[in-house]
């Protein structure tokens, strides 16, 4: 086959293309740049760029670099962005992987005569009773089926993850074996296009009017402070909300926007009997009935009953959980938490 | 490695191939007559002896004098050490057209300068030159390319030196001709100007060599300084073997220009006409009569470019869109967006360019490859 792959500078796309090879397809790598401001080192920085381009040389494969900074900014910045003057904590790579990897990227890969994308990410994609699945990876450490969990059944069907059967140290050794430049590059952690100086305060401070706002209590609202930004406050946060060490553990509980208020009490505050769940997708066909449910990139799953309607969902817990903080995505997979049956954004 | 033979190359805006002549006249440099020609031993006084004729030579194919040349590393070096430099030696402010290249254009703004308007074939608008010049009280140095290097619009440098001599009579009016040599004489050029920047890889001499033209009166701070080559102008060893060979490629550049525009204009309409025959939706972004003969620059609807050139360059046909960015992405052209192509239009943008290797079999193949392409994107896009 002829296969796009998706050249992050990193080692598993490094270590994805060459299995490929390995596996006799036609390769050709791709660098998207999306991000066209300040980075750190992020997925389009021009030293990962420059990784990216010299693993393409060290594999003799062809290498491009495609500017995608337009629809970036459309569906990932600008909307990170106003999901937090909402008071939504959003997924922003999650919206990266939906509408760039596997939207603008594949629409380009058919145009271009690829059969194929393919991408480092450690995740499987199985077939059962004639339906294709994301399956989580080997590596249950590094498993990402959770920020790909939207992929429909189009993109399945063409998708490919060459490691996703390997462990992390798997991909490691196997780059070391071929001598890539990238076999002991540290692992990318953050959104690409937060800088480790200034972080997200600065990054959204540039963007949107912060608002002050009261930390009161919750059970009897007692004024406890003040937070300088309401925007930077997430459910279940627990410090730099202002309070004074000491005492219970206290918790950011409830988020009042439009008072500008934020609602402090102790964890069992935080817990819930269901979550409710919208814009959801599914990866075949609406499934409801007991469900893993994982509600952020390393969460544990915890089992649960679903129901839905139309593109809405619910999932009761089969015990109480602490809130889900909205914005958030909520990923079902299967009862025995092995593959994806669909997810949605957290309410 | 591709071999070279195999390819369609549309592309010699980008860079053009070393002339065989400047390659001969390269190599001593490189191994026997390796001498630095600052020494003072014979070995030494024989390499200055190459840089100083070839500085003669070059001084008569522009029309300056020998002592005005001034060899640098490039000819961003040369276009920052006039726009640059200028200022650095007189203060005040610089001031360039919108369309020009980031050589000249980063400069203007990491100044503080003024850009100006471009009127929509990509020119320098004279009435908003004026403006600009008469707004500023102390203009040093205006930078108005002589062609421009995505869409090939030729400037009226004579017109440009008019409205400066009078809106701004002080300042240095600096061109950028690095697009210009293979196309235009510039001994026609250089009388209008106090700067000239060239660049020997655009005219088939070896990369990381070029030169600035400083007429007399024409005063900078340099831009590299310590052993005090060229006249304490541009310190740094010189590079004997790339001087020598880029005057010699400039040297056969300047002779057979006429017969080469006479040859490669009627090729480049042939493709652009081929194309237009062929393809619904083909605009030529620059009408002929205001472009170099070389220049093939189209807007093709319902493409994007970043696609388009991934399928010539399967097909081995080599061509560009706008500069790419230091990650290697094409970046969106602020030429096309200087003139007023609207975004969408500007997507499908693509520099062909023509040069003296291009045969009529690489216009006709070019053509055919493109279209198939083209018509694959489209059909692909509409099915989708």
């Amino acid at each position: 086959m002829k296969v796009l792959v998706a050249l992050s500078g990193g080692v598993d796309s490094s270590v994805a293309a060459a299995e490929l090879l390995r596996d006799g397809h036609e390769v050709v790598g791709i660098t998207m740049r999306l991000w066209g401001g300040e980075s750190d080192t992020g997925c389009c920085s021009i030293a990962d760029v420059d990784d990216a381009r010299r693993v393409a040389q060290q594999l003799d494969i062809d290498h491009l670099v495609f500017n995608f900074t337009d629809d970036f900014n459309t569906h990932v910045v600008d909307p990170y962005v106003q999901a937090h003057q909402d008071g939504l904590t959003p997924n922003p790579c999650i919206e990266c992987n939906r509408h760039l990897k596997f939207d603008r990227l594949s629409e380009r890969a058919d145009l271009l005569g690829f059969d194929a994308v393919a991408t480092g990410h450690h995740a499987q994609v199985v077939q059962r009773n004639g339906a294709w699945f994301v399956a989580r990876g080997e590596d249950p450490a590094k498993d990402q089926s959770y920020v790909v969990h939207m992929l429909p059944q189009r993109e399945l069907a063409r998708t490919i993850f060459p490691i996703g059967h390997m462990t992390k140290a798997q991909v490691r050794e196997k780059a070391t074996a071929l001598g890539l430049r990238t076999a002991a590059k540290p692992d990318s952690q953050d959104v690409c296009f937060i800088t480790d100086g200034g972080g997200r305060v600065a990054f959204l401070g540039s963007r949107i009017p912060f608002r002050r706002a009261q930390v009161i209590d919750a059970v009897d609202g007692t004024e406890l402070g003040e937070v300088d930004s309401l925007e930077m406050v997430t459910h279940g946060q627990r410090r730099g909300i202002g309070l004074v060490g000491g005492g219970p553990k206290r918790y950011v509980v409830d988020i009042d926007h439009d008072t500008a208020t934020v609602k402090v009490g102790d964890e069992t505050m935080l817990q819930r009997e269901s979550l409710a769940v919208r814009n959801v997708v599914w990866a075949h066909e609406p499934v409801s009935g007991q469900v893993a449910v994982q509600c952020s990139a390393h969460g544990v799953a915890v089992q649960g009953s679903l129901t839905h309607n139309a593109n809405e969902a619910s999932i009761t817990w089969n015990s109480p959980q602490r809130r889900v903080a909205p914005g958030q995505s909520v990923v079902f997979y299967d009862v025995s938490n092995t593959y994806v049956l669909g997810g949605g954004i957290a309410v | 490695m591709a071999s070279p033979a195999a390819y369609t190359y549309l592309d010699h805006a980008a860079t053009t191939p070393m002339r065989p002549q400047a390659v001969a006249a390269m190599l001593p440099f490189l191994s026997e007559r390796f001498a630095n020609p600052s020494g003072s031993h014979r070995f030494a006084r024989e390499a200055r002896r190459a840089i100083d004729e070839a500085r003669d030579v070059v001084a008569g194919i522009i029309g300056c004098r020998p002592g005005e040349v001034v060899f640098t590393g490039s000819g961003t070096e040369a276009d920052n050490t006039a726009v640059l430099g200028s200022v650095a030696r007189r203060g005040g402010v610089a001031v360039c057209s919108a369309t020009e290249h980031h050589a000249v254009l980063e400069c203007v703004h990491q100044l503080g300068g003024h850009v100006v308007a471009t009127t929509s074939t990509g020119a320098v608008d004279l009435d908003a030159l004026a403006a600009t010049l008469d707004m500023l009280s102390d203009v040093t140095v205006v930078s108005v390319m002589a062609v421009n290097n995505e869409v090939g619009t030729i400037n009226d440098l004579a017109a440009v030196r008019a409205v400066v001599r009078r809106h701004a009579p002080k300042a240095l009016l600096h061109t950028d001709a690095v697009q210009a040599a293979c196309w235009l004489d510039l001994r026609s050029i250089t009388p209008h100007v106090d700067f000239l920047s060239l660049s020997a890889h655009k005219f088939g001499g070896p990369k990381g060599v070029g030169l600035l033209v400083a007429r007399d009166g024409a005063k900078f701070a340099p831009t590299l300084i310590g052993g005090g080559q060229e006249g304490e102008r541009r310190s740094g060893t010189h590079n004997v073997g790339g001087i020598v060979a880029m005057v010699e490629a400039l040297r056969l550049t300047d002779e057979n220009r006429e017969s080469d525009v006479a040859r490669i204009g009627p090729l480049r309409d042939r493709f652009i006409d081929g194309l237009v025959a062929s393809l619904p939706g083909v605009h030529e972004t620059v009408a002929r009569d205001r472009k170099v003969a070389g220049s093939a620059h189209v807007c093709i609807e319902g493409i994007e470019n970043e696609a388009l050139l991934f399928m010539l360059d399967e097909a081995c046909v080599c061509a560009s869109a706008a500069a790419a960015c230091a990650a290697g992405a094409m970046e969106p052209s602020h030429v096309l967006a200087a003139m007023g192509v609207p975004r969408e239009v500007a997507l499908g943008a693509v520099r062909f360019s023509l040069g003296i290797t291009t045969t009529q079999a690489d216009v006709d193949r070019g053509v055919e490859v493109v279209a198939q392409a083209v018509q694959r994107l489209r059909r692909v896009k509409v099915t989708s």
